[in-house]
């Protein structure tokens, strides 16, 4: 699993990756209540704001890791907004991307960064 | 935190609950405890939450002044009776809110409570037009809201099982004086009480060992009075908005009204007195967004799906608990016919909300 500092999580599932967001960043969000994926097949360039995400206590943006296309979103959480509380790293990923370019995940914070960063 | 924001007496008790804390109103508050803002809504609405109210400002006046008070609120205070209180709000020469406030009368005395960003314009306020006012120090305010809050609170004070909706009593709990009241700003029965800071601890913990009792935060309180259709001073209530606009016509007493018995005599009475009787250019209106989308303070409305001007804002909104959807409050034109579906313009899309009847979640005050 690699991290980003705005508190993503990416982990490559055969030739794409999973992307949803951190403990940390769900539990920092508080209740999320309503969750705005963006469409199948969207091409993003890195820190295009793709899902719009509303907690009890305010709005916030995801923002596209990397580079690629968007190519398969996950609609329960339209549904149900709050699976980002109860399973951040698993049942509550936000899409699944094709990256331009695979090796651009070297760049990303592992763990331990990660983990430094937060503490 | 910045270093100029106060701190409420109960503050290492709240920081020991898990809170956390954000600058509201000058201080230091919890916004949330560890169960989160969801968790602490649903709980007040199904058992009895507790709210440190401490920064806001509680203001005693001599009885003689109730006739000068008058000449700032258009509240009956002159016939309120000892034991109880009124909701009201201090008006400006524009017919303008300057905050809402608690009237009690008491046996020797006027007790106010007033919003905590307003206190010191309130009590400035107030000692331009009246003697004898004195802010009240060293006590704390709590709240215990919630359909068990009855059940709980007369363990400690039984004598408070006889207060009905809106009466306020002096009742002794271990030797401190609790000055309580009747009422809150949940949508739910339950009590406020201020009381000594040297005893608001104990009194709090007392509170919490009971297994109805959670500490609710900022958010859970936020989400619990827009749900009853509560306007907040700030949002829904400023300078430039009349009570008529804001329908709190309900809360300018018979006896100020055009046909009362002391007709007018408050700042604004001209614009306010008018708007009762031929309406207002705007009213405050309950929103039910469609879908799942929150519209927040600030978001425009409009009469159409697509073009046309604006007719108003949102003044508070975000997700109901206990609705299980979002909900609004927005400021808008009078034109607009009531019930008309309009539309909030969220990241740029016009999204539909159906003006709705408040409150959004019904009272289930004790009368």
């Amino acid at each position: 699993m690699k991290y980003t500092e705005e508190h993503e999580w990416l982990r490559v599932e055969d030739d794409l990756v999973v992307v949803g967001i951190t403990e940390y960043a769900a539990t920092q969000l508080g209740d999320v209540v309503f969750v705005e994926l963006p469409e199948e097949g969207l091409e993003v360039v890195k820190d295009d704001e793709v899902v719009v995400i509303e907690s009890v206590k305010a709005a916030s943006d995801i923002l596209a890791p990397l580079d690629g296309e968007i190519v398969e979103v996950n609609t329960a959480l339209t549904d149900n907004p709050g699976l980002v509380n109860e399973d951040p790293t698993g049942a509550a990923w936000f899409f699944k991307m094709k990256l331009e370019d695979m090796s651009a995940m070297d760049d990303l914070l592992d763990e331990a960064a990660y983990k430094a960063l937060i503490e | 935190m910045a270093e100029d924001l106060n701190r409420l007496p109960l503050h290492a008790l709240h920081a020991e609950l898990g809170g956390k804390f954000v600058p509201f109103a000058g201080y230091e508050m919890a916004v949330q405890y560890a169960d989160g803002v969801m968790a602490e809504h649903l709980w007040c609405r199904e058992k009895a939450g507790l709210f440190d109210v401490s920064h806001m400002g509680q203001v005693l006046l001599p009885p003689d002044q109730a006739q000068a008070l008058e000449a700032l609120v258009p509240v009956d205070v002159l016939d309120l009776e000892v034991g109880r209180q009124r909701y009201g709000f201090f008006t400006n020469d524009d017919g303008g809110i300057m905050d809402d406030l608690m009237i009690a009368r008491r046996d020797g005395d006027l007790f106010l409570v007033v919003n905590a960003a307003c206190k010191a314009a309130d009590i400035a306020h107030l000692r331009a037009h009246l003697g004898g006012v004195q802010p009240v120090e060293g006590r704390a305010l709590l709240a215990l809201q919630g359909p068990l809050a009855e059940a709980a609170l007369t363990r400690m004070v039984p004598d408070a099982a006889a207060m009905r909706f809106m009466d306020v009593a002096v009742m002794v709990w271990q030797g401190a004086e609790l000055w309580l009241s009747r009422s809150g700003y949940t949508g739910e029965d339950g009590f406020e009480i201020s009381l000594p800071v040297e005893n608001a601890e104990a009194f709090a913990r007392a509170l919490l060992e009971m297994q109805e009792v959670a500490p609710i935060g900022l958010g859970a309180r936020d989400s619990l009075r827009l749900e009853a259709g509560l306007p907040l001073y700030g949002q829904d209530l400023s300078p430039e908005i009349s009570p008529i606009e804001a329908r709190l016509g309900w809360a300018v007493s018979k006896a100020r009204r055009a046909d009362g018995t002391r007709a007018g005599g408050f700042p604004g009475a001209p614009r306010i007195l008018a708007e009762m009787a031929g309406g207002a250019l705007r009213k405050r209106v309950g929103l039910r967004p469609e879908g799942r989308a929150p519209m927040r303070a600030g978001v425009p409305l409009f009469a159409d799906a697509e073009g046309g001007p604006g007719i108003g804002v949102v003044t508070s909104g975000g997700f109901g608990p206990s609705v299980g959807g979002p909900i609004a409050m927005g400021l808008i034109d009078s034109v607009v016919p009531d019930g008309a579906m309009i539309y909030g313009e969220v990241r740029g899309k016009r999204l539909p909300a159906a003006q709705v009847a408040m409150p959004f979640y019904k009272k289930t005050y004790k009368r």
